[in-house]
């Protein structure tokens, strides 16, 4: 991992390039190491003189340590693994190496030459290799470097040469070139390499938000993508690390759902996951169910509209994954809630394709958007263990209808919602499934639509409603 | 000296005054876990034995302790005063709901005594007043004791000499354990005597018959016995006379006989209550009364004497009527006793206005073979382990007799219709049955998986739910998820410079066991791939036209659709041309192998992390020799950080050369086949890897584009030549840029000097390991480092997910219920959950 930066004043300037050393307060004659946390850093001079000087800072990580050390593997295991590229790119390592041995230069504070500290000075940063992993329209370098005065050289590096079909990977080359004061360029890189990486770095320290406000200071306030950038920063500590704890694999995915779903130009101010909720809790006071059962409830976002709601006498909410029912428990805040309430809503760990006992003798079962995330085969065990063995009096099922796909401007023709959809059903086959699965259990079915209706596509969201017949 | 019986399993209430010596007594004649002292539970409860004012909660602790006891079938003795009537009803209470008899014991010592023991007790003396009060209390109910839901009161009077008294544990009367057989069990028979006499003969017994030429008694020469699950009589032509013959039997020794329905029916008749005369009740109330009194009297005393029902065979079998549900096996009670003759009725009733039977079988999870009769079927199934024997035959079905242990089916067709039934014969199990339903008690922990003859793994329950969303969501139909592959585990580190696996270790490893030969096997650069081809989609459930299935080693599908139907047509027909089906005798066969190219699974790897890293490896360790190259031009002193780093720089060329290997196209696909695992009523762990790698041959042989064969060679571990001969050869072969060997004990399934042997140890290439270790690995200071890992545990897991995997195999070749071989697949999902070292 490696930053160079260098002074090279223009022919003509009188400013002796070999100042940098001043500044930066490293000898120029030796090349110096120093032991961090991370591994050691050395600081030399590839070049050396009046017209110009290069500073060069070059991390050795040890990969071993960085995965067998407690200290960085960090909650999530992110660096749980040898193969990764902490010790080959730039990101938060080297933020945290730049932090601890150029902490001087990045304070603007010089004895020797303090007039020069703060000023500007035709300086270049080159990092051979930055992860710009969160970099989806590869523009962000740009919005990055550009209003602080920046100009950048940077491009894509190759996957690998042998197969040139793979395309780019997320490194890129990057230089820039400016007139910028040492203190402040210095601060710029160690903020914006975690920006540009993602998740899958650590911090050392825990008051994060105290660090950006003091190498954000005298450029960040000003900046255009300034609300980014915090949130970047930050969002790695909090709520990603929330994020992929609590939702697996499937957590970028539902921000992505969210997504798709939300640019539905003709949607309405109200997301159409709320309609969702309130379209099924409709039902359920319409088909007088007061004890319910949310199969499939992950997180929660269905259990508190229903614990809410004092019509309903009984919740229990069920999902095949263990971490969002944990989730969800710590949402419900179900730890801190009275006997009285745990007995009114409880969460159990359940797959809907194996019958379970503890799931008969409800007035409801909700099925909200839950089928499509299983592989079609397996629906005749999920039919089997609600509609044949628990047996509700009322079964709700929700699910996307395809055809209604066309007008999601994000969404490429022929892809799913949710890249975890196993299938997406237009009415007509939706209504196919029903009628065959009312009929096989003595139910009887109608249906609703969900969110905004087209008049050819129909609806966002289809629900039936399966009513048990008396024998 | 007096004895007092009772049994085995029971729930013994002491009842005594303070002072009547029940503690010391129980001391003498009990285990010291068998009895729980309500003395002792205050002590556990409040710290002090005589503090009166804990007694609930004593009790409720007490209860509980005993509950579980009870649960697990064990003789349980409280010692407590139990004078009052209330205290003992909780407690008779309390056997009832675990169906075990309750016994009283009232140690009715004289009041003196007691007064004088408690005298001497000191600080702990009871009141004596308290004393007298109890011992009224005592008197007052003794007399209403024996009405009190006890099977069993025995009063030690005042005059008796405690000392003298012995205890006898009998057995219960439904236990015949050490019957073990060989047994034919017999369905409901139902008056039809021709038939019943054409089977015993078609199974081999001689029948005897009296001067009138009726049949009285049948014996088998090999001692044999016949067993009838009841419902002997009603419907049929002569219940008098299929009573005549069974009772003989029985009486000689030749037979056992539990009661149905109809037997219990004809007692309170015979004994002359009010019954309703249907179902030819009425018909066999003439026939008996036609052969006279004291026929009719044999024949009341024979059905009362019967017991419910019967554990057999060292617990093995159990014959009930109506089938019995595991928790009610050999336990006494009237609701054991209902179950057993009448069966369990949903509460609804079918179109024909007849009550829904509750379809126990499909919820049976016992280890015991149930057999019985009661609901007449169309034919013998084993469903869970259970199989009804009631083929109808007085409806015109057939008369069925189970042979025990062979669990062969023999039966003879009824005659003629004698009855007509209600409702059409049912199929087993009733109508809701469907074998692929599975429960969430059938996946949910602690589970205690037992592989027949191999051991028994347990399954956490944090083990077992942290399996459950990869099984239902990701893996693929159950119905075609017969088998799972252990992980297999590296070999000890290597101590030579520069290696961190070597096959020394290896071998080194199956010397120690004892294992004389070793094969080693090429280790393919794909995936590891269960590979099942079938013929016939019945076999497995599933629709027609299916031909199989190919997946991961965690369940997960390989192939969309149709380029896994591509596949699978192609290995069926090579399987086909190479004689497989045929040879094995099987119309399906699982295969163990490796799927080529490795790239078809793990594209995202290679591309996401792979080239990703040596993209990053690369660039940066170059533009980091170059400024160190121009700093030492300088004259800097950079020299060991610029050897350092081109040695980085070398080892990222090598990293990115190792992942390149495993780059292919998925036009490319191939399947090393390296085991047959299983075919109809065989697994072949015992066959040698020898038979399994000419397979694997012949399968290449027969399509060498799908078939990709397996470079092999047996090692003698004590040959030192050929062991350095097979270094050799992994030598060339990882230097080739192969990924390594897996060494297997050449005899397959094999048994060292500390328990079961390894199946296979991996034995990995230098160069392979930098995509597991990293690029610089083998760099001194990190090699050493990277030495220390602990394989024991890997070990462990793959001995365990080997058995399972085994057992999983066996069921589905004996075509057992998918349940059971599904627990034994999700156990071993089950045990990858919980993380392990994922490099080893």
């Amino acid at each position: 991992m490696l930053i160079t930066i260098t002074l090279e004043p223009d022919s003509g300037h009188d400013l002796d390039a070999t100042v940098l050393s001043h500044l930066l307060r490293k000898h120029p004659g030796k090349a110096q190491s120093f032991q961090l946390p991370v591994g050691t850093v050395h600081v030399f001079y590839p070049a050396y003189g009046p017209r110009r000087c290069t500073a060069a800072l070059l991390l050795e990580v040890d990969p071993v340590g960085l995965v067998r050390s407690k200290r960085f593997r960090g909650e999530a295991g992110v660096l749980d693994h040898y193969i990764n590229d902490r010790p080959y790119a730039a990101s938060s390592l080297l933020s945290v190496a730049l932090g601890k041995v150029m902490r001087s230069a990045m304070s603007g504070q010089s004895e020797s030459h303090p007039e020069l500290a703060t000023a500007p000075l035709p300086l270049k940063l080159a990092v051979p290799v930055i992860s710009t992993r969160a970099d989806a329209d590869g523009d962000l370098v740009r919005r990055l470097f550009e209003p602080l005065g920046w100009h950048i050289e940077s491009s894509p590096i190759e996957l690998d040469e042998n197969y040139p079909q793979w395309g780019a990977s997320h490194y890129r080359s990057l230089e820039l070139t400016g007139n910028v004061p040492l203190h402040l360029a210095l601060r710029q890189l160690y903020v914006l390499m975690p920006v540009l990486d993602d998740a899958k770095h650590y911090w050392v320290g825990d008051d994060e938000a105290a660090k950006l406000v003091r190498q954000g200071e005298g450029w960040l306030a000003d900046h255009p993508e300034r609300e980014l950038i915090a949130h970047r920063y930050l969002a790695h500590q909090r709520d990603l690390v929330e994020v992929a704890r609590g939702l697996g694999t499937s957590g970028t995915s539902e921000v992505s759902e969210a997504v798709t779903e939300a640019t539905d130009q003709n949607n309405p101010a109200v997301p159409l996951r709320i309609m969702r909720a309130e379209a099924v809790l409709g039902a359920l006071h319409e088909t007088n169910s007061h004890s319910v059962v949310d199969v499939g409830c992950g997180p929660g976002a269905l259990l508190r509209r229903l614990q809410k709601d004092g019509f309903f006498t009984r919740i229990v909410g069920t999902d095949v994954s263990g971490r969002a029912l944990e989730r969800a428990a710590a949402d419900l805040h179900l730890a801190e809630r009275s006997d009285a309430d745990r007995e009114r809503l409880q969460l159990l760990h359940s797959s809907a394709v194996y019958r379970d006992e503890r799931l008969r003798g409800f007035d409801a079962i909700v099925l909200m958007e839950v089928i499509e995330h299983l592989d079609p085969e397996r629906l005749p065990a999920l039919v089997d263990s609600i509609f044949g063995y628990s047996q509700p009096r009322t079964v709700l099922v929700t699910t996307p209808n395809a055809e209604f796909n066309a007008l999601y401007p994000r969404l490429a023709s022929g892809t799913m919602r949710h890249d975890d959809h196993r299938f997406e059903w237009n009415r007509d086959e939706f209504r196919r499934w029903a009628e065959n699965v009312a009929m096989e259990h003595g139910y009887a079915v109608d249906y609703r639509s969900i969110g905004n209706e087209h008049e050819q596509l129909g609806p966002a969201t289809q629900m039936a409603i399966f009513r048990k017949v008396a024998a | 000296m007096s004895t007092l019986n009772i049994p085995q399993t029971s729930l013994v209430v002491l009842v005594g005054i303070s002072g009547s010596g029940k503690s010391s007594f129980a001391a003498e004649h009990f285990g010291a876990f068998e009895v729980l002292s309500s003395d002792y539970f205050r002590g556990l409860v409040g710290n002090d034995p005589s503090d009166q004012s804990v007694t609930a909660a004593a009790f409720d602790a007490l209860n509980y302790v005993a509950g579980k006891r009870l649960a697990a079938g064990l003789l349980t003795v409280v010692d407590a005063t139990s004078l009052q009537p209330g205290d003992r009803k909780k407690l008779v209470d309390l056997a009832k709901s675990h169906d075990t008899l309750a016994v009283a014991l009232v140690l009715d010592t004289p009041l003196r005594t007691c007064l004088e023991r408690n005298e001497k007790r000191g600080l702990d003396q009871v009141p004596a007043a308290v004393i007298d009060r109890q011992h009224r209390q005592l008197r007052k109910h003794l007399r209403g004791i024996r009405r009190e839901g006890f099977a069993r009161v025995h009063i030690i009077e005042p005059d008796t000499d405690v000392s003298q008294v012995t205890i006898h544990r009998h057995k219960l009367l439904n236990d015949f354990r050490d019957h073990t057989g060989p047994f034919d069990v017999i369905g409901d028979v139902h008056g039809c005597l021709d038939e019943l006499q054409r089977l015993l003969q078609k199974l081999g017994y001689t029948l005897r018959f009296d001067s009138r030429g009726r049949a009285v008694d049948a014996s088998h020469d090999e001692a044999r016995r016949a067993i009838f699950v009841g419902d002997l009589v009603d419907r049929g032509p002569d219940s008098a006379g299929v009573l005549r013959l069974v009772m003989g039997m029985v009486r000689a020794g030749h037979a056992l006989a539990v009661p149905g329905n109809h037997e219990d029916k004809l007692v309170r008749a015979l004994r002359g209550r009010k019954v309703t005369l249907n179902h030819g009740l009425g018909e066999t109330l003439e026939q008996l009364a036609a052969e006279g009194e004291q026929f009719q009297r044999e024949v009341e005393r024979f059905c009362d004497s019967l017991v419910s029902h019967m554990v057999l065979d060292d617990g093995r079998l159990v014959v009930a009527h109506a089938g019995l549900l595991e928790e009610y096996q050999g336990r006494a009670s009237q609701r054991v006793r209902a179950f057993a003759l009448y069966g369990q009725v949903t509460g609804e009733v079918d179109e024909y206005g007849l009550p829904i039977r509750y379809p126990w079988a499909n919820d049976y999870r016992g280890q015991a073979a149930v057999l019985y009769g009661h609901t007449p079927v169309t034919e013998v199934e084993w469903v869970n382990n259970t199989a009804c024997l009631d083929t109808g035959c007085v409806f015109g079905g057939t008369l069925s007799a189970m042979r025990y242990p062979e669990r062969e089916i023999v039966q003879v067709a009824a005659a003629e219709q004698y009855c007509e039934p209600a409702r059409p014969l049912e199929p087993v199990g009733g109508p809701a049955r469907a074998d692929h339903v599975m429960d969430m008690k059938d996946v949910t922990g602690p589970l205690v998986l037992k592989a027949d003859g191999l051991g028994t793994v347990k399954i956490g329950e944090a083990q077992a739910a942290g399996a459950l969303e990869t099984i239902s969501r990701f893996a693929t139909d159950p119905r075609w998820l017969r088998y799972l592959p252990p992980t297999m585990s590296p070999c000890e580190s290597s101590k030579l410079p520069d290696y961190l696996e070597h096959p020394a270790e290896a071998f080194d490893y199956f010397r120690k066991q004892g294992v004389a030969q070793v094969i080693c096997q090429e280790k393919h650069m794909g995936s590891r791939a269960v590979l099942l081809l079938a013929k016939n989609p019945e076999r497995f459930a599933a629709p027609d036209g299916w031909l199989g299935a190919l997946h991961t080693r965690t369940g997960r599908p390989f192939l969309e659709h149709a380029a896994e139907q591509k596949l699978l047509r192609g290995a069926h027909a090579a399987a086909e041309r190479a004689g497989l089906f045929r040879e094995l005798a099987s119309d399906w066969v699982i295969l163990d192998g490796e799927l080529l190219p490795w790239s078809l699974k793990a594209q995202e790897l290679i591309t996401g992390t792979y080239a990703s890293v040596g993209a990053a490896a690369s660039t940066a360790t170059d533009a980091a020799l170059s400024v160190l190259r121009r700093a030492e031009a300088n004259g800097l002193e950079v020299a060991e950080l610029l050897e350092r780093t081109s040695a980085r720089a070398q080892n990222a060329k090598a990293f990115r050369e190792s992942y390149r290997r495993y780059v292919g196209s998925p036009d490319e696909l191939s399947f090393a086949a390296f085991q047959i695992l299983a075919s109809e009523e065989q697994s072949h762990e015992t066959r040698s890897h020898d038979w399994h790698m000419s397979w694997g041959q012949r399968l290449h042989e027969a399509d060498d584009t799908l078939f990709t064969s397996t470079r092999n060679r047996v090692v003698t571990v004590e040959d030192e030549q050929e062991v350095a001969a097979a270094v050799r050869w992994w030598d060339e072969l990882t230097a080739a840029g192969g990924e390594g060997i897996v060494v297997k004990p050449l005899e397959n399934l094999v048994k060292g000097k500390r328990g079961w042997v390894q199946p296979g140890l991996k034995v990995r290439g230098r160069e392979y390991l930098r995509l597991i270790y990293g690029p610089d690995y083998l760099e001194p200071g990190n090699l050493d480092r990277l030495r220390e890992r602990a394989t024991d545990r890997k070990r462990q897991r793959a001995l365990q997910e080997y058995l399972l995997g085994l057992q999983a195999l066996r069921l589905t070749a004996s075509g057992a219920s998918l349940w059971q071989v599904h627990q034994y697949v999700f156990g071993v999902l089950a045990l990858e959950s919980e993380p392990l070292d994922p490099r080893l």
